[in-house]
């Protein structure tokens, strides 16, 4: 690799690179991200590879793996451009067919058509497909097209051009006013302008300043940074190297959970390249600036997320939140002037340097712009990663995108923003989405999980999973969060054991608002959000479990019990055999009844009955 | 923002301090905000994790942390709303519904913050009551007992150790509710970097750090506390002794207190139990038919008295000689030489500064005039560079080990040490010079050679406040990077980097201790820190400085107050006919101007029985001084050994009387630390039996002697002390009392000196002594290849007598050990812990080999604590021709398996 030693020998470069582009070269576009990969994408990329050897057709059509696409749930997921024809769930053995037809002659191979869960339509091409099609990809355009480790396919589609024009056009203070009047707001959670907090850290005096790429991804469900740096790793360097110029930052640092080797073996590769390019290390493209990236792998610490103990745990300390202020602006990494931000705000800074303000601005709400990439997944026919604008409504997203609830079920809510986030009802489908909506409703954006619940769903059950998941992420250091919500843990558990008691609701209520009021960092902050939320909406139903010993939702072991219907029953035995408890008995023929005692309510009994003669109580 | 700086805090207008948090001004405005976690007298940064000093300010979106929040002007702050104290009381709720609740029989009881807490906000029962942690407490060593059950994860603990120590052994482990505090997993105490400082327990707010031995020992109702000062090395901290029933309970610090500002170390928290300890001597004993038995006081003074007399006639007063000790106060001192002089006739008074920094005084007053520390502890928060050289600091002087570390973890100060072993210090040095022993003078000057050659000395603080430098420039020019290596070991490269880095500095502060003294070249070494100092500037500014750590509580005192053969008080030559006829009327009797005996001059003199007898105060020669056998013939050559001490040493034994003296705890005085500071004793307990002060016993023999000398008591001492000691001039217990001085105090109104030579030597101009390396006494050879270095550990002091009483102490470290590095370890066949039998010329002893890679190869050390493997059986007394100090640091040895 050349080390280009100006802006110009590099623009250069990038125009050949574009000229030599062909959009109609034949290609198989296999998508490498983990979760393909975890379903056999390698063995697929193989297959094909050696297909098309065999055939002698390596010259005329070439192979690419990818980022990930989103629609994990679909994997391995195959694309034949150029007529962009989308097969989901490709097999090894379904590659000579593949080639024979689709690549070869353009046909479309029938048995292997993603069908969409709606409407059972077969569909064949790519932007046809619902759960694309709906979306708006901006951030995310590029992640199933490129190959995450090629530095020359980056570039060809506009790679570091971005940074070259910041670096060459652009004065730091010009890049931060671009980047506030843009409306950016930090994606990791709490949407703090991007522009302003650049801003701070350029202010502050001090020579020597840091810039940090948050990836310490901790939210359960969410996986778009990860499949961001996986796809797109030069996009994030690109936004790093463009923040670094903007606040004199000559150092920057990537903390990624070591449970992503891939994101990690990725960027490593992709640092190199930039490195040996010259877009990273001293003297960047002739311009005379001077940044370079670390790896730092964290281990897996959900509160390592928050701002002040990621930097105690990449300062070698234990990653415990310190007081703020100070602020990190002023005073974070080695108690230097420190600007940290999450991977997807960072992947949006060239598109706004590339394109503008205005055009970025255009796209998304009042107070909130630009598009969100959730984490769409629980009871929705279509899971995975989805970019839509800010102001997308629930209903959209779950519906349009998501393909809608399964089963016949009903749409009862959509847990937003993770554990830190809260229980959004149906009454809010038709919310337009965007930061302060989601707070006025009582969730946040967080890093954007979306976690879809249906009628089957107890909100008190889900309200002490995730407070049992704050709980023991909390780091331990300040007494609300770290007793607080183990106390609220054991009340929910309580209620949902039907040992609830009177004042209870108000007992969460008390808490809840004193742990968020009190507690030193954002994890306490926000940590009994979906205890609060799903009390304000669904109190009936935490009434119903202290008052009626009753999971309406007949979720609540304790609370439900299972009966066969006299008038179902056929008497087949397929209960009988199936309960791990030995507790139904019942001859041949004759009606089969549920020993109380016995039973543990796993509900099998009622999976295996062939008459739905088993019901819920 | 308000326009004229105000803020206001509840119905206070305050202008707060730039820098000060809301915490601070609303202290200073007299209002109380509840805090557990953050402690303001530890001078750190909040952990904020309590959150009970949550205050409400206008305008903010939640409760703000006052303990961390800044205060600015304009702000409005409510520290007592009714939500914030139904939040307090929340919190402390919650804390308490994780707490073991066992107020009726917590020895904490009374002193816990968190029962405070719950009185004042009246929080009786938990009201969210839920799951404990439950644990047993963890009681993995003799010191420390950590409860869970009753820790508030607080983090004072955590902050204490990592952050004012900065050991860093503990820290929280686990997560959530069941986080804890403690070793870091898979970590046993044994292999814990942990010191067993115990400063975790004063910051600990309840009960869940507590000291072991004080377990059922009384509660904070129970016990007095009494300041006074520690009795072990010379960083000189206040302690406080809590007594119950005449017995010291506890030992503990507290954030504020004296030089250390409240931090002890092991030995001072765990190792006062010998004051106590039942072998106390209780009485006097006589040696009647070759046996000690008890006797009456008078009868014991009144046999010392004749027999002292009698030998004084028939053989001369220089028949007679005596050790004071640097052990006992400045006013018992003061008496004990008086006592040789006026009384007895004559300057044969010395004490083991003879055998620590002899070469210190001596080399020092030649250089610069006086011989003592020239800056003060406080000084590393200002220095710019520290070069550490023959001072094991943090395990000799754990309080000034904890300064010196501070100032390179928080201001980043780069340190350069110099020692043959791989110090705890050498971790976090910018470089360690591993130079052979006692090639101390040729890495100096290979240092110099760098500094010159490249011209980085101090151009005009040479030419302006020194002499000599010419002669200096010759002697060094012939010391190159590569010639210096050749003799010390150490690479050129880092000759040169550490000359640059110390020569850069504005403040450079020079600290050495017995590795550079206790060598036959002792006072040549010294000279050399001198020059090197004065070379680059650094005399006579604060953060700068020659700085030898003294060794003992009370070593600077003795020396001070002349408890040596050639001064009297304050450094007056008694060779001097003026000084002679001042104190010849001060004392009104003639005095000798003979120069005395020094330590081992004695005792080989005792040995041609050229001295007669010998009085001992408080020291134990037996143990202490080089080639023991050799001692020990002096001492059995005597014809009368008196011996004062709190307990029988090796050396009472061989006495024919033994006084019983009280202990430091047991009497008032001063004792003057390291960095000259005097500083008040205060009387805590009873003696036992019939112990008295030194002094007291001194004067009861002279009147038996026909020389009256009688105080009222110790202050009175310092008053004529004053009288003629320049140095000592305007103190008096009186401002003692209040305060601590520096000398040189000449007078009433002085304040004392923190640090010496500003503007002006004490002796004029500085003086640069050019000095050449000579190899050492006794070097390494086929019969005996090994070099023996010898030295302190934490644990243990001196010859055992206090910390050898101490269980804590000994239970950590039972026994001796020689270090020795692992590649001799294996041509010797030997493993960890095996038994090694090591010879010199002088004698043998049996000890387990602790292999480490702490020494370099061709090297070992050992430890002189233990009567069971007395290094000083092994060591040789020849001796610095100036200063007559032994060379403990280099003798040949043999190591062969046991």
């Amino acid at each position: 690799m050349e080390r280009f030693g100006s802006v110009i020998s590099f623009r250069e470069w990038q125009s050949q690179l574009k000229a030599a582009l062909d959009p109609d070269r034949k290609e198989v576009t296999i998508c490498g991200g983990t979760g393909c990969v975890a379903f056999g994408s390698p063995d697929v990329q193989k297959a094909f590879q050696e297909e098309l050897e065999v055939s002698g057709l390596t010259e005329k059509v070439s192979v690419k793996r990818t980022g990930c696409h989103g629609f994990c749930e679909k994997g391995p997921v195959v694309i034949i451009r150029p007529e962009k024809v989308f097969y989901p769930n490709v097999k090894g053995k379904d590659v000579t067919e593949i080639i024979a037809e689709t690549v070869l002659k353009g046909e479309a191979v029938d048995r292997l058509a993603y069908v969409d869960p709606g409407s059972d339509r077969k569909i064949f091409l790519d932007n046809e497909v619902p759960f694309y099609a709906k979306q708006q990809r901006s951030v995310f355009r590029l992640n199933g097209v490129l190959d995450p480790l090629d530095l020359k396919d980056y570039v060809a589609r506009d790679g570091y051009a971005a940074a070259t024009k910041a670096l060459a056009d652009m004065s730091p203070e010009q890049i931060i006013d671009e980047v506030r009047e843009a409306g950016l707001r930090g994606r990791g959670g709490a949407g703090f302008p991007t522009g302003v907090k650049w801003g701070f850290c350029r202010k502050a005096p001090g020579d020597e300043k840091y810039l940090i790429c948050n990836a310490d991804e901790g939210d359960p469900g969410a996986f778009m940074d990860r499949s961001l740096l996986e796809g797109t790793p030069h996009a994030i360097l690109e936004g790093m190297l463009i923040g670094a110029y903007a606040i004199g930052a000559s150092h920057g640092a990537i903390y990624v959970r070591a449970e992503y080797p891939m994101a990690v073996r990725h960027t490593q590769i992709a640092l190199q390249q930039a490195r040996e390019a010259g877009l990273l290390g001293e003297n960047i493209l002739g311009t005379g600036f001077e940044f370079d990236v670390v790896i730092y792998k964290g281990a897996g610490a959900f509160v390592c997320g928050e701002e002040t103990a990621l930097i105690a745990s990449l300062e070698g300390q234990r990653g415990m939140p310190r007081p703020r202020p100070p602020f990190p602006a002023t005073n974070g990494y080695s108690g230097k002037p420190t600007n940290i931000n999450n991977v997807e705000t960072l992947a949006n800074i060239p598109l706004i340097i590339l394109k503008g303000k205005d055009w970025y601005k255009a796209i998304g709400t009042e107070g909130s712009k630009g598009t969100k990439i959730f984490a769409l997944a629980g009871k929705v026919n279509n899971t995975g990663l989805v970019e839509v604008p800010m102001g997308a409504t629930l209903r959209h997203i779950v519906e349009d995108v998501g393909g809608g609830v399964p089963e016949g079920r009903s749409f009862k809510a959509a847990q937003m923003g993770g554990p830190s986030g809260g229980c959004v009802p149906a009454k809010y489908l038709d919310l337009p989405i965007d930061y302060d909506s989601l707070q006025q409703v009582g969730a946040i954006m967080g890093s954007g999980g979306l976690i879809v619940l249906d009628d089957s769903t107890c909100v008190v059950n889900l309200a002490r999973f995730f407070t049992d998941f704050v709980q023991k992420e909390s780091c331990g250091k300040c007494t609300p969060c770290r007793v607080g919500t183990r106390r609220m843990l054991e009340i929910l558990t309580r209620i949902t054991e039907g040992e609830g008691q009177e004042g209870d609701i108000e007992k969460l209520e008390k808490l809840g608002e004193m742990i968020k009021c009190t507690s030193l960092c954002g994890l306490g902050q926000t940590g009994p959000n979906p205890v609060l939320s799903t009390i304000r909406y669904f109190r009936n139903e935490y009434e119903a479990h202290i008052n009626e010993n009753a999971c309406p939702a007949g979720v609540c072991k304790a609370l439900i019990s299972y009966r066969i219907l006299e008038e179902e029953c056929e008497g087949c035995g397929a209960c009988l055999r199936a309960c791990p408890a030995e507790a139904i008995t019942g001859g041949k023929r004759e009606i089969h009844v549920i020993d109380q005692n016995k039973c543990i309510q796993c509900g099998i009994c009622m999976e295996h009955c062939n008459f739905e003669g088993v019901i819920v109580e | 923002m308000s326009e004229n700086g105000y803020l206001t805090i509840d119905e206070h207008k305050v202008v707060p301090a730039p820098g000060a948090t809301i915490f601070e001004v609303a202290r200073d405005s007299g209002i109380d905000i509840p805090h557990l976690c953050y402690d303001p007298e530890l001078c750190l940064p909040s952990s904020s994790s309590c959150r009970l000093c949550l205050v409400e300010v206008d305008g903010a979106k939640a409760p703000v942390a006052s303990c961390s929040h800044p205060a600015a002007p304009g702000m409005v702050i409510h520290t007592q709303t009714e939500e914030l104290v139904e939040m307090r009381r929340m919190l402390l709720d919650l804390l308490l519904s994780d707490h073991k609740m066992d107020c009726l029989t917590c020895e904490k009881s009374g002193g816990c913050a968190l029962q405070e807490h719950a009185y004042e906000l009246g929080v009786e029962e938990p009201q969210l009551k839920g799951e404990r942690v439950t644990c047993e407490p963890v009681r993995d060593g003799p010191s420390i007992i950590f409860d869970r059950a009753k820790c508030i994860l607080c983090a004072r603990c955590v902050d204490v150790c990592h952050d004012v120590e900065v050991t860093g052994a503990i820290d929280f482990v686990g997560r959530g509710f069941e986080t804890s505090i403690g070793l870091p997993p898979g970590v046993s105490r044994k292999d814990s970097v942990c010191t067993e400082c115990g400063n975790c327990i004063d910051v600990c707010p309840t009960e869940a750090m507590s000291a072991a031995p004080s377990e059922g020992q009384g509660r904070s109702w129970d016990t007095e506390k009494v300041s006074t000062i520690c009795p072990y090395c010379g960083c000189g901290c206040k302690i406080n002794l809590n007594i119950r029933k005449n017995q010291i309970v506890e030992v503990t610090g507290e954030p504020g207190l004296g030089i250390s500002n409240g931090l002890l170390c092991v030995k001072g928290r765990f190792g006062i139990e010998f004051v106590n300890h039942k072998d106390r001597l209780k009485q006097p004993l006589i040696r009647r038919n070759g046996e000690l038995e008890t006797a009456s006081w008078d009868e014991a003074l009144s046999l010392v008295a004749d027999r002292l007399s009698q030998i004084k006639e028939q053989s001369g007063p220089d028949a007679i000689a005596g050790l004071a000790s640097a052990k006992c106060t400045n006013e018992e001192n003061y008496v004990m030489q008086k006592f040789m002089r006026a009384v007895v006739g004559t300057n044969n008074v010395d004490h083991c500064a003879r055998l620590c920094h002899a070469s210190t005084v001596a080399g020092l007053a030649r250089a610069f005039g006086s011989g003592a520390m020239t800056n003060a502890i406080d000084d590393f928060e200002k220095t710019d560079a520290i070069f550490v050289i023959g001072s094991n600091t943090t395990e000799c002087h754990p309080i000034i080990g904890g300064a010196i570390k501070r100032a390179v973890h928080h201001r980043n100060v780069p340190m350069i040490v110099a020692d043959p072993r791989a110090i705890e210090l050498t971790r976090i040095a910018e470089l360690h010079l591993q130079h052979r022993s006692g090639t101390d003078v040729a890495l100096i000057n290979g240092l110099m050679h760098v500094i010159l050659k490249e011209g980085l000395e101090d151009k005009d603080f040479i030419a302006g406040r020194t002499e000599g430098f010419e002669e200096l420039r010759k002697t060094v020019e012939p010391y190159t990077p590569d010639v210096a290596s050749k003799i010390t070991r150490v690479p050129a490269d880092d000759i040169v980097r550490a000359a640059r880095i110390f020569a850069s500095a504005p403040a450079g502060s020079i600290v050495y201790s017995m590795g550079i003294t206790q060598h036959t070249t002792g006072t040549n070494n010294v000279l050399s820190l001198a020059n090197l100092s004065m070379l680059t500037g650094n005399v006579g500014k604060p953060g700068a400085g020659v700085n030898p750590l003294r060794g003992q509580n009370n070593v600077q005192g003795a020396c001070d107050l002349g408890a040596l053969p050639n001064v009297y008080t304050g450094y007056q030559r008694v060779d001097d006919e003026e000084v002679q006829a001042k104190f010849e009327a001060a004392w009104g009797v003639p005095l000798s101007p003979e120069l005395g005996l020094t330590v081992v001059e004695m005792l080989n003199a005792a040995a041609d029985r050229k001295v007669k007898a010998m009085y001992i105060m408080g020291e134990n020669p037996m143990l202490s001084d080089p080639d023991v056998t050799h001692v020990e013939v002096g001492l059995r050559a005597l014809d009368f050994l008196v011996v004062q001490d709190i307990f029988l040493s090796e050396t009472g034994q061989l006495a024919d009387v033994v006084l019983p003296a009280q202990s430091f705890a047991e009497k008032d005085g001063s004792f003057t630390n390291t960095e000259r500071r005097v500083q008040l004793l205060q009387e805590a307990i009873k003696p036992p039996g019939e112990a008295r002060v030194d002094w007291e016993i001194f004067c009861e023999i002279a009147d038996r002697m026909g020389h009256e000398m009688s105080y009222p008591n110790s202050s009175a001492i310092m008053d004529e002390m004053a009288t003629v000691t320049p140095i000592y001039g305007g103190m008096s217990f009186e401002r003692l009392r209040d305060d601590t001085l520096q000398w040189p105090c000449p007078d009433r109104d002085h304040p004392g000196t923190p640090y010496l030579h500003k503007d002006k030597f004490t002796r004029g101009l500085g003086k640069f002594h050019p000095v050449e390396f000579m190899p050492t006494h006794e070097l390494p050879d086929d019969d005996y290849p090994f070099v023996l270095t010898t030295g302190r550990i934490l644990e243990h002091f001196h010859t055992g007598t206090m910390t050898r009483r101490s269980q804590v102490l000994d239970g950590i470290v039972p026994e001796g050990e020689i270090e020795t590095h692992p590649s001799d370890a294996e041509k010797l066949g030997l493993g960890d812990g095996e038994a090694v039998k090591v010879s010199s010329r002088r004698g043998q002893i049996q000890i387990a080999a602790k292999v480490t890679e702490r020494v370099a190869p061709g090297t070992v050390f050992l430890a002189f604590h233990y009567w069971e493997a007395p290094a000083n059986r092994l060591t040789v007394a020849a001796l610095d021709p100036i200063a007559k100090i032994p060379v403990y640091k280099v003798c040949a040895v043999n190591l062969e398996k046991a």
